[in-house]
């Protein structure tokens, strides 16, 4: 089957993210196809590579990026709801004028148009938040 | 983009303000308007507040983006269904609701209601019609 699974909170403070990890890490495993994974509300702060939880705690950006490189997965962070919680890649930096970016390896910003292709696109669409 | 036309419903459960769900979520719905999709919105528990009319958020200092919500009939969002149970349950009657229009191009642009108040009943009927229900 599939799949677009979307994330609305953020990591550490809300478990959605990591059961949207673990669905869409099982999914994988059992041969489906993950079309795409979208993050927006809180779930946008899944994409930034400052994160630095302590060291016996699970990485939850890096989990993200190293599932990303190993299947090739297309995980999108809104862009309207990127700037307001400052992910930014460096188009991003370039067009507004900052002076740093942190997107994490792996994710991408793009528009809400991401969210419903995906979910046109997809079987099914997997929504993790409250 | 895939031909198919897709029943698309956006599912709004929390109060306007307090957090972003609300105002994020109608970012959504203006957004995926352009994509032709077969698209309601559904309102229920603390929802239903996201369409009281005179909202004013000036004390708190945050946007009041509650006149938003009267555009989406210009963009073809005409399926407003409000559950008749959650308006009860906080003392609330349609009356206390944005009169919310759309213009029927098939009639001659006549003026029609976008809110449905439906019972948790119907309205669990109609959830179960969708293709894809977008959560907020």
């Amino acid at each position: 089957m599939k799949f677009s699974i979307q994330v609305n909170e953020g990591p550490y403070q809300h478990q959605a993210t990591d059961s949207a990890y673990q669905f869409t890490k099982a999914a994988l495993e059992k041969g489906h196809e993950i079309f795409r994974v979208f993050f927006y509300h809180d779930g946008v702060n899944n994409g930034t590579k400052l994160t630095t939880p302590p060291q016996d705690d699970r990485n939850i950006v890096n989990r993200w990026s190293e599932l990303a490189e190993k299947h090739d997965l297309d995980m999108v962070v809104c862009v309207a709801a990127a700037q307001r919680r400052g992910i930014v890649d460096e188009g991003e930096m370039q067009r507004n004028g900052k002076d740093a970016e942190n997107i994490a390896p792996g994710f991408r910003i793009s528009g809400l148009g991401q969210l419903i292709e995906a979910a046109v696109q997809a079987d099914r669409l997997v929504v993790f938040g409250d | 983009m895939s031909e198919d036309i897709k029943k698309f419903m956006y599912v709004n459960r929390r109060a306007p303000h307090g957090t972003i769900y609300a105002w994020e979520s109608l970012e959504v719905v203006l957004i995926g308007a352009a994509f032709d999709q077969d698209v309601s919105v559904a309102f229920f528990d603390d929802g239903v507040y996201q369409l009281l009319k005179n909202q004013d958020t000036s004390d708190i200092e945050t946007k009041n983006f509650s006149p938003t919500y009267a555009a989406l009939g210009d963009y073809d969002v005409t399926k407003l269904y409000v559950e008749q149970e959650s308006l009860e349950e906080r003392g609330l009657t349609i009356d206390d609701l944005m009169d919310l229009k759309w213009e029927d191009e098939d009639e001659d642009w006549a003026e029609k209601d976008s809110i449905r108040v439906v019972s948790r009943a119907e309205l669990s009927s109609v959830l179960d019609q969708q293709d894809v229900i977008f959560s907020f």
